[in-house]
């Protein structure tokens, strides 16, 4: 992120420190994570201890202090998609992808995220690719769509 | 000078009295009441983590239990400071305790002034130690202001380090390491290097000019000086020699 | 337009009623685009939608957030009739534009059918779903385009606010609110009129309310919802509430999992300060008042108010200690009043209709509605708000429409990881926040989630301390240590290492953590395990004793096997299996390598005709 790019968001906040989260909410939106080098240019122009910024980057599950893959697959688990067999549906992308919930497959593609309900019950299990919702999933309905994304971003 | 506010009100039954706006933990300590506390130190705020100091309070009508380290004293508050439920309380948190610091002689005994010898749950061996009780983060932050560690992350993954790994904040004065309750952090000393070992902290000791013994690290002294805007030749001589030049 | 009395306003509205009433008759379409529709494709319905009828002024067509019936969506409704379309798909719209809307003919392939009679029911409010509910806060949203004010102001909107600022004293409001006995609804359940008045009685100049749209128990979205589909409700109770306390400052703090709602209450406040609805002078009575939105970090715990104000304020959502209350010292030490989302969306009913009317719906201790967020194992699965006082049973049953794939009903679990789990003996009990509460659970934000023979009430349990010691903030021992050891036993007796003595060690540890934590996450953390020890004592034992899960869920204790006579040697199973554990050849029958399985169940999956069986 440019220092420009920075000061634009600090100057949509006002500078202030109160709005931190907030900034830095911002800055993963812009760069898929948190980079080092931004926040603790944060912690100078605001004035705001670098370790009270690391709390927060490490308390709050919206933000990666690494580089999110290309593509984020959010699997819900809260207690209605629990119900109708999230943990098989996570169970299955962890071994497709080879990673834990939170981490990047090695080669940047994907990155596996758990959420604690997304607030759309009623088609439970949900799974969100790139922001797309996907309601009453099943492991082996995700890797369909995962395979026909791949082939469709291959094509192109 | 202005008139302090006292109130009235009864631990164990004894009638006590204490300013307003004290804690009651520091108020029941020094009329002798033996509570338990792990996170809790007159130098720096209380925050209410490790949980062992928890009383039954009285007050209004309603009974209920609270840590008295950052309960305010106020007056006709009846305080109990070993009922049964406190007594089940303090057993079962000193039983999780044990489980983050087996090693530490301070929960030991604690634990075993209430009976609990063992723990039944599995050792946290990551843990080091480290019971959160947050006293290093606070006296860093509040006495010195280095600002140098940090909680991270939250539930059962909190831990305590410097933001990234790399204590570059710290200044190695050892303030964490003397007020830490299970002496899970430690400094040592090597030639002229000096390391705060739990944070990977190692810094180069400044040479005293008259005697030559390396006594402070370079990067803490100079720090202070920045902060106390101090000549910057301040620090030249160790304690030692500073005294007899004077 | 910007309204400077509340005259300026009624003329306005009068306008744009007057504009509608020439519209009435006139053929419309209503679409839902709540984030739940949108989960089954409803906006690539609507952008057929759009296509079809190409701009066409001829058709009213309007995007609502949210009509209840979720787990039917997408859902149209056609108008005027009223024909409620479920399910919808792009390849149905041109059909539907062609025969329904042109020429009033009913699909009935998109129609809701009830499953008992087998019967299409065309008309929205004869669906036994939506029959039995009293939809006083979550009606309208299906009449408003969330992103259009004047939608709001036709259905009355703002009137109740008009009323307050002009025609009452806060005083006299806070008395009405009290007088209705509405209760918050967030889950807590304190006496809001009560909230309202300790807070403005605080000494001190400034004064700040909040909104708490950190609704962060997994399964209810009942609070998305209303912030999605009609987040002007939400705000006029925020400013009537203003006004009564007297702040002059309002935050919205909504989760950051919830993008839709962040939007449309940013389009509300927008839209509502154009009017002279927030702002200087509102309506021109002199009230100052503006909100922020203020997004969450993902975190459960900033639901708890101290927590959020600490989030307001930049730093991490950890509570703060309770003896001095927020009312009288809370957002940067300020008295603050802290209320849910649907509290607040409550309140200008309450103002426009008075307390004697709330009053008179509900119980003696809970008036007025609830909404609640039916779902798991339930045939309508979605949102409902009922008044206070029906019982379990008639939700489940005559609005959820009872379980589905004929199986048995295990336990409804209200009040989300704080709450409990009740079972079939105790369906009687009516929604009251008291009754639950002595049945060991609570009503919660409104989550109810049904479970049948198929879930395992220590798995359920086990999930919760799995969620709780995950978002505990890590504070105080007895919640982070508490959480995570009673996790520790039930995963172990999840895989049959449990031992004699762990249910005991399960209750020992729940009653600490219960005692000893600060907040109310650890205070009500051990709910889950203790109501399911309570009420599935047998299912435990199970698990300890005999290495058996009776519900067929836990994988180290179940075996999966394929029936020999049902099996049709299709070979999907042996196609789909990631450890290749399935032999087998065209017609005859698989069978599973038991050293081989790990039990992820894509065999079941995708048979055909449920030859796989788990015991």
């Amino acid at each position: 992120m440019t220092s420009a790019q920075l000061e634009k968001i600090l100057t949509r906040h006002d500078h202030q420190s109160a709005n931190v989260l907030a900034i830095l909410q911002d800055i993963q939106a812009s760069e898929n994570y948190l980079p080092r080098k931004t926040l603790e240019e944060v912690s100078k122009r605001l004035q705001v201890p670098l370790t009270q910024i690391y709390h927060l980057a490490t308390f709050y599950r919206t933000f990666s202090l690494t580089p999110r893959g290309r593509h984020l697959v959010t699997v819900c688990t809260g207690t209605a998609c629990h119900v109708k067999g999230a943990a098989s549906i996570l169970n299955t992308l962890e071994r497709e992808f080879e990673v834990a919930p939170g981490e990047t497959t090695d080669d940047k593609e994907y990155t596996l995220e758990t959420v604690n309900c997304l607030g759309s019950c009623a088609l439970a299990p949900l799974v969100v690719i790139d922001n797309h919702y996907h309601g009453r999933m099943l492991g082996s309905r995700v890797l369909s769509l995962l395979r026909g994304e791949k082939d469709a971003s291959e094509k192109s | 000078m202005s008139e302090k506010e006292i109130v009235r009100f009864q631990i164990d039954g004894l009638k006590v009295e204490a300013e307003k706006g004290q804690m009651l933990l520091p108020v029941a300590l020094e009329y002798g009441f033996e509570i338990p506390h792990l996170c809790y130190h007159e130098a720096v705020s209380p925050y209410g983590a490790c949980r062992l100091c928890l009383v039954e309070v009285t007050s209004g009508g309603r009974t209920r239990m609270t840590t008295s380290c950052n309960y305010p004293v106020d007056d006709g508050i009846e305080v109990a400071t070993s009922t049964e439920n406190v007594l089940r309380a303090r057993r079962m948190i000193l039983e999780l305790l044990l489980a983050r610091a087996p090693h530490s002689e301070r929960v030991r005994a604690m634990a075993h002034s209430v009976g609990v010898e063992e723990t039944r749950f599995r050792i946290i061996e990551e843990a080091d130690g480290c019971i959160l009780c947050g006293l290093c983060e606070r006296v860093c932050r509040e006495v010195v202001g280095a600002n140098a560690i940090t909680f991270v992350n939250r539930g059962d993954r909190r831990e305590m380090a410097p933001p990234f790994w790399d204590p570059l904040a710290c200044i190695a004065c050892g303030a964490c390491v003397y007020v830490c309750p299970t002496d899970c952090i430690k400094m040592e000393e090597q030639g002229d290097e000096r390391t705060i070992v739990r944070w990977k902290r190692t810094l180069k000791m400044q040479p005293c000019k008259s005697c030559g013994k390396p006594f402070a690290p370079q990067f803490q002294l100079n720090w202070i000086i920045d902060q106390a805007q101090l000549p910057k030749d301040f620090y030249e001589l160790c304690p030692v020699c500073r005294k007899q030049k004077k | 337009m910007h309204l400077k009395s509340p005259d300026d306003l009624e003329r306005l509205r009068t306008r744009i009623l007057e504009d509608r009433k020439a519209q009435e008759g006139k053929k419309g379409i209503v679409l839902c685009t709540g984030t739940g529709c949108r989960g089954a494709g409803a906006l690539e319905v609507y952008e057929a939608f759009q296509k079809e009828l190409g701009g066409k002024s001829a058709i009213e067509f309007t995007s609502t957030c949210c009509h209840g019936f979720c787990e039917r969506g997408p859902i149209t409704i056609i108008e005027p009739q009223g024909i409620f379309y479920q399910r919808v798909t792009p390849e149905t719209v041109p059909q539907i534009i062609a025969e329904t809307v042109k020429k009033g003919q009913v699909i009935d392939d998109l129609l809701y059918q009830d499953p008992a009679t087998e019967q299409a029911i065309p008309a929205e409010q004869d669906i036994p779903f939506y029959k039995k509910q009293n939809r006083l806060v979550f009606g309208n949203n299906r009449l408003i385009d969330p992103t259009r004010i004047e939608d709001y102001l036709a259905v009355g909107g703002y009137q109740a606010l008009a009323k307050a600022l002009f025609d009452l004293s806060p005083e006299e409001i806070i008395a009405e609110v009290k007088r209705a006995g509405l209760r918050g609804r967030g889950g807590g359940g304190f006496p809001t009129g009560r909230k309202w008045e300790s807070c403005r009685r605080a000494p001190g100049d400034v004064r700040y309310v909040i909104c708490n749209c950190d609704e962060g128990d997994p399964g209810a979205y009942m609070d998305r919802s209303l912030m999605e589909g009609n987040p002007h409700s939400v705000l006029e109770g925020m400013i009537i509430g203003a006004y009564a306390i007297g702040s002059h400052e309002g935050y919205v703090y909504v989760r950051h999992e919830y993008p839709l709602a962040v939007e449309n209450v940013g389009i509300a406040i927008e839209q509502a300060h154009k009017m002279g609805l927030l702002g200087k002078n509102i309506l021109g009575s002199g009230f100052d008042f503006t909100i922020k939105i203020s997004k969450g970090g993902g975190a459960f715990v900033a639901g708890e108010s101290t927590a959020l104000m600490a989030s307001i304020e930049g730093y991490v959502a950890e509570p703060r200690a309770k003896h001095i209350h927020t009312v009288e010292s809370g957002l940067w030490d300020k008295p603050t009043n802290l209320n849910n989302v649907e509290t607040w969306a409550n309140v200008p009913l309450i103002i426009e209709r008075g307390a004697e009317w709330y009053g008179a719906i509900g119980t003696e201790g809970s008036k007025g509605t609830k909404i609640f967020s039916l779902v798991g194992k339930i045939n309508n699965t979605g949102l409902i708000e009922v008044p206070m006082g029906m019982t379990l049973r008639e939700i489940v049953y005559d609005i959820g429409g009872g379980i589905p794939d004929g199986k048995r009903f295990k336990a409804v679990q209200t009040g989300g990881p704080s709450g409990g789990c009740i079972p079939e003996d105790m369906l009687d009990l009516p929604v009251d926040f008291d009754a639950l509460t002595g049945a060991g659970s609570m009503m919660g934000s409104g989550g109810m989630i049904v479970m049948d023979e198929s879930t395992c009430m220590v798995d359920v349990a086990k999930y919760f301390m799995h969620f709780l010691k995950d978002e505990s903030c890590g504070k105080c021992t007895s919640c982070r240590d508490g959480t995570l050891r009673m996790y520790e036993v039930l995963d172990a007796i999840t895989k049959g290492e449990g031992k004699e003595g762990d249910i005991e060690l399960l209750e020992e540890i729940g009653w600490a953590t219960t005692e000893a934590s600060l907040c109310a996450l650890g205070g009500t953390a051990a709910n889950p395990v203790l109501s399911t020890i309570r009420y599935f004592r047998d299912e435990y034992e199970a698990h300890i004793k005999d290495k058996r899960c009776p519900a067929g869920v836990c994988p180290a204790l179940i075996t999966y096997t394929i029936d020999p006579e049902a099996c049709i040697a299709c070979g999907k199973c042996r196609k789909e299996c990631p450890t290749e554990a399935i032999t087998g050849k065209k017609k005859v029958p698989h069978e599973i390598d038991q050293a081989k399985c790990i039990k992820c169940g894509t065999c079941r999956e995708v048979c055909p005709v449920d030859a796989v069986k788990v015991e």
